[in-house]
C-alpha cells in the first residue's frame, strides 16, 4: 500500500496550476508539432527567446548606427535626416584630446576623462582589496562563511540603496562630519569638492561590488591543489614567498577575468554615482553613460542622434573589452566561455 | 570548515584560531583586523541608515547625531489642549526640574511644571534640555505609504519583479531545452548568437531600445521594463549546461510513452532542472528588483515608477525629506534581506560556477 505523507501532499498541491498550465499548452503544442515534424521542434522552443532577443538587442543594434548617422529631434527614424558622419565629427572634434576644454562637445570627453579616472583607480583598488579580502577568507579562520557573507552582502543591494546609504553618512550633517568635528577637525562638505566626490564615487563603487570579485577569486584560491602548500611547508618555504611563487601564479586565470570582468563594469558606471552625486559638482562626477543618459533623456533637446553616435563609440570600447575577458577566460579553463 | 561554525564564535578564540601552528604569525593579526574592520565598514554603514530611520524629522536633525532613535517626551497638562514637551530645567541653586513648554519667545521659554499647572515659569532656553526616551518613528514609514504614492511604487516593483522573472525562466529554459536536447541545423550559430548578445549591455543601445518601446507603445507601461530584459544570455547558459548533464534515457523513455515534445519539456526536464531554475529565479527576482537604468528612461510618471526609481525621485527633490527617504530605503531592502539570509548558498555558488551577477 502506498501512504503518503501530508506534508508531500500538499507541495504537489502546489504544483497543480502549474500542471494544469503545461496540460492546456500541451493542446496547441501537440499539434504545432504534429504539423512541423519532430525535427523542427527545436526552433519552436527557441522562437520567443530569439524572438526577444532579436526585437530588444539585435535590432537595437542596427537602429543604433541609423540614429547615429541622422540628425534632428526626431525619435522615428523616418522623420530623421541622414546626416552622415556629423555626429561623430563633431564628438571627436577636439584640438587638443587631453584637454577636455578645447573639445567642441567638451561634456562627452569630460565624460570619458572622468571614466578613465574613475576605472583606473576603481579597477585597481577593487582587485586589490577583492584579492586580500579573498587571501584572508581562504585561511583556516573560524566563522569564515560569516566573513564571506558579511563581504557579499552589499553586491545584493540596488545601486539606489547604495547611494543612498553612503550619502546619509557623508552629508554635511552627517555622521562622518560629526567623527571628524569630534575628534578636532573641521567638516568636510564631500558633495562640494570634485575630488572628494571623485574620491566616494570609487569608493562607494568598490564597497558595493567587492563581494562579487572577492567570490570569483575565492573559488580560483580554493582550487588551487593543497598538496603544492603542504610540500611548501615541508620545505619550509616562507609564506611570502609561497604567495608569489605559488598562489599568484595560480591565481593569475582568475585575476585575469576579474580585473576585465571589473573594467567592463567600470567603463559602464552610471547608476550608483548618479544617484550619489548626480554627476557633479559640477560635471566632476559624470561618466560616459551619464552623457549618454543626458543627452538622449534629459536635456532639454533630446539629442538621440548625438546619444548613439556616443552609445556606438562607448559599444567598441567594451566589444575589445569583452574580446579580451574571453581570452581570459579561454587562458582559464581552455573551453568555457 | 562548516558554514554554521560561523554564527558561533567568541573572540578570544577568533584571535587564538591560527593555521594551527600554535604561534602568531603577522599575517594572523592582520587577518583578524581586517576582518574585525570589515564587519564595521560593510554592515555599519546600513545598520546606521536602518536605526536613522527611526528617528523624527527634528532628531535627524540634530548634530552631532545620537546613535538610537530618541524622541521627547510629552506631557498632559491641564489648561492645554495638546500635549507639551519636557524638558529638565536647571536653576540657579543647580537644582533640576522637569518642566513642560508651552511656547518660546526668542530665547526664554514660558514653562510650567505639570503638577502644578497653574504657575508659568520663564525660562532661558539654554538652561533647559529635552527630556527624550527611545522611541521609534512608525510614522515615518507608515505616512510614505499612505500618503504619498509608495504602496503604488512597491505594488509596481512586485509586479514587474514577479511578471518578469516568470516570462524569463519560461522563455529562457524553453531555449536552454531546446539548444540542450536536440541536435539540429544552426545549433551552434544559435548558441554563439547566444553568447554574442552577452557583448551588447543595455548601456549601449539605449536609444534605439527606447524607440522600439515606444512604437511598441509601451512607455511608461510597467511591460516595457519587464519585456526589453526578459531574455538573458545568462539564464540560457546556465539551463542548458545543467541541462546537459540529465540522462538521454529518460527523455526516450518518455517518447515511447508517447509524450509531445512539450510535455518531454514541461514534465521531465523542468522538474529535473529545479536546481538551476532556482538559482536563475534568484538572479532574476534581485536583477529586476534593483533595476534602475532601464526604468528610470521607460517610466516618466509617478504612477507607474517601481521603488528605485521612485526613491530616486524623493531623495532628488529640492527639500529632501529625509525621514522618509531613510524609511522607504529600509522597505526597499527587506526583500533583499530576506532573500540574502535564506538563499545566500545559492546565490554564492552560482556566481562561483557561472561568474554571473
Amino acid at each position: 500500500m502506498d501512504i503518503q505523507h501530508p506534508r508531500r501532499n500538499l507541495a504537489e498541491l502546489a504544483w497543480t496550476p502549474l500542471r494544469l498550465l503545461g496540460a492546456l499548452v500541451d493542446f496547441p503544442l501537440r499539434a504545432i508539432q504534429r504539423i512541423v515534424g519532430i525535427d523542427r521542434m527545436p526552433y519552436v522552443f527557441l522562437l520567443p527567446n530569439l524572438g526577444f532577443f532579436g526585437i530588444f538587442v539585435v535590432l537595437p543594434l542596427f537602429i543604433n548606427f541609423a540614429f547615429s548617422l541622422t540628425g534632428g529631434t526626431n525619435l522615428f527614424l523616418s522623420d530623421r535626416v541622414y546626416t552622415g558622419t556629423e555626429q561623430y565629427e563633431f564628438l571627436l572634434d577636439c584640438e587638443n584630446f587631453v584637454d577636455s576644454g578645447s573639445c567642441r562637445e567638451d561634456r562627452f570627453w569630460r565624460g570619458i576623462f572622468n571614466t578613465f579616472i574613475f576605472v583606473s583607480f576603481q579597477v585597481f583598488f577593487l582587485v586589490l582589496f577583492s584579492l586580500i579580502t579573498a587571501l584572508i577568507l581562504n585561511r583556516e579562520i573560524r566563522g569564515r562563511g560569516f566573513f564571506r557573507a558579511v563581504y557579499f552582502f552589499p553586491v545584493l543591494l540596488s545601486p539606489v540603496v547604495v547611494a543612498l546609504v553612503w550619502k546619509w553618512i557623508l552629508l554635511r550633517d552627517g555622521i562622518l562630519n560629526a567623527f571628524l568635528v569630534g575628534i578636532g577637525l573641521e567638516k568636510i562638505l564631500f558633495f562640494v569638492s570634485p575630488q572628494w566626490a571623485m574620491f566616494w564615487a570609487i569608493f562607494v563603487s568598490i564597497w558595493a561590488h567587492m563581494g562579487f570579485y572577492t567570490l570569483i577569486l575565492l573559488a580560483g584560491l580554493q582550487a588551487i591543489p593543497p598538496d603544492l602548500y603542504e610540500a611548501a611547508e615541508m620545505d619550509g618555504t616562507r609564506k611570502e614567498r609561497v604567495f608569489w611563487r605559488i598562489t599568484l601564479p595560480l591565481l593569475w586565470p582568475n585575476m585575469l577575468v576579474v580585473i576585465v570582468l571589473a573594467l567592463i563594469k567600470g567603463v559602464q558606471i552610471f547608476d550608483e554615482v548618479f544617484v550619489l552625486t548626480g554627476g557633479g559638482p559640477g560635471t566632476a562626477t559624470q561618466f560616459i553613460v551619464q552623457y549618454i543618459y543626458n543627452t538622449g533623456f534629459t536635456n532639454q533637446i533630446q539629442n538621440f542622434g548625438l546619444a548613439s553616435a556616443a552609445s556606438v563609440i562607448l559599444g567598441v570600447v567594451l566589444f575589445a573589452l569583452t574580446l579580451a575577458q574571453l581570452a581570459a577566460a579561454r587562458r582559464k579553463d581552455g573551453t568555457n566561455v | 570548515m562548516s558554514e554554521a561554525a560561523g554564527i558561533r564564535f567568541s573572540p578570544v578564540s577568533l584571535l587564538r584560531a591560527t593555521r594551527g601552528r600554535g604561534r602568531l604569525h603577522w599575517t594572523d593579526v592582520f587577518s583578524y583586523g581586517y576582518l574585525a574592520f570589515g564587519i564595521f565598514l560593510m554592515f555599519g554603514p546600513v545598520v546606521w541608515l536602518a536605526l536613522s530611520s527611526f528617528k523624527t524629522p527634528s532628531g535627524l536633525l540634530e548634530f552631532p547625531p545620537t546613535l538610537l532613535p530618541l524622541g521627547q517626551i510629552e506631557v498632559e497638562v491641564d489648561g492645554h489642549d495638546k500635549p507639551l514637551p519636557l524638558y529638565r530645567v536647571t536653576h540657579d541653586d543647580g537644582s533640576a526640574t522637569e518642566l513642560a513648554q508651552i511656547r518660546r519667545i526668542g530665547i526664554v521659554a514660558q514653562m510650567v511644571d505639570p503638577v502644578d499647572p497653574e504657575t508659568r515659569i520663564k525660562v532661558p532656553i539654554d538652561r533647559r534640555e529635552a527630556v527624550r526616551e527611545f522611541r521609534i518613528a512608525w510614522e515615518n514609514y507608515v505616512a510614505p505609504l499612505q500618503r504619498f504614492n509608495f504602496l503604488i511604487y512597491l505594488k509596481n516593483s512586485v509586479v514587474v519583479t514577479v511578471v518578469a522573472t516568470a516570462v524569463t525562466l519560461l522563455i529562457n529554459s524553453m531555449a536552454a531545452y531546446g539548444l540542450a536536447i536536440y541536435e539540429f541545423r544552426g545549433r551552434n550559430a544559435i548558441m554563439l548568437f547566444v553568447i554574442g548578445t552577452l557583448m551588447i549591455p543595455i548601456t549601449v543601445i539605449l536609444v534605439p531600445v527606447y524607440l522600439v518601446v515606444t512604437e511598441l507603445g509601451m512607455i511608461n507601461s510597467l511591460w516595457g521594463v519587464i519585456l526589453p530584459g526578459a531574455a538573458t544570455p545568462t539564464g540560457v547558459f546556465l539551463l542548458r549546461q545543467y541541462m546537459l548533464t540529465i540522462p538521454r534515457d529518460l527523455i526516450e523513455a518518455a517518447r515511447m510513452d508517447r509524450a509531445s515534445e512539450w510535455a518531454i519539456y514541461w514534465r521531465v526536464v523542468l522538474p529535473l532542472a529545479a536546481p538551476a531554475i532556482a538559482v536563475l529565479a534568484i538572479f532574476s527576482i534581485m536583477w529586476r528588483w534593483n533595476d534602475f537604468l532601464w526604468p528610470l528612461i521607460v517610466l516618466n510618471r509617478s504612477e507607474v515608477y517601481t521603488l528605485q526609481v521612485g526613491l530616486n525621485a524623493f531623495q532628488g527633490e529640492l527639500d529632501v525629506q529625509w525621514h522618509y527617504v531613510l524609511a522607504m530605503t529600509v522597505v526597499t531592502l527587506i526583500p533583499v534581506i530576506f532573500v540574502f539570509a535564506f538563499l545566500q548558498r545559492f546565490i554564492t555558488t552560482g556566481i562561483a560556477s557561472t561568474g554571473m551577477k
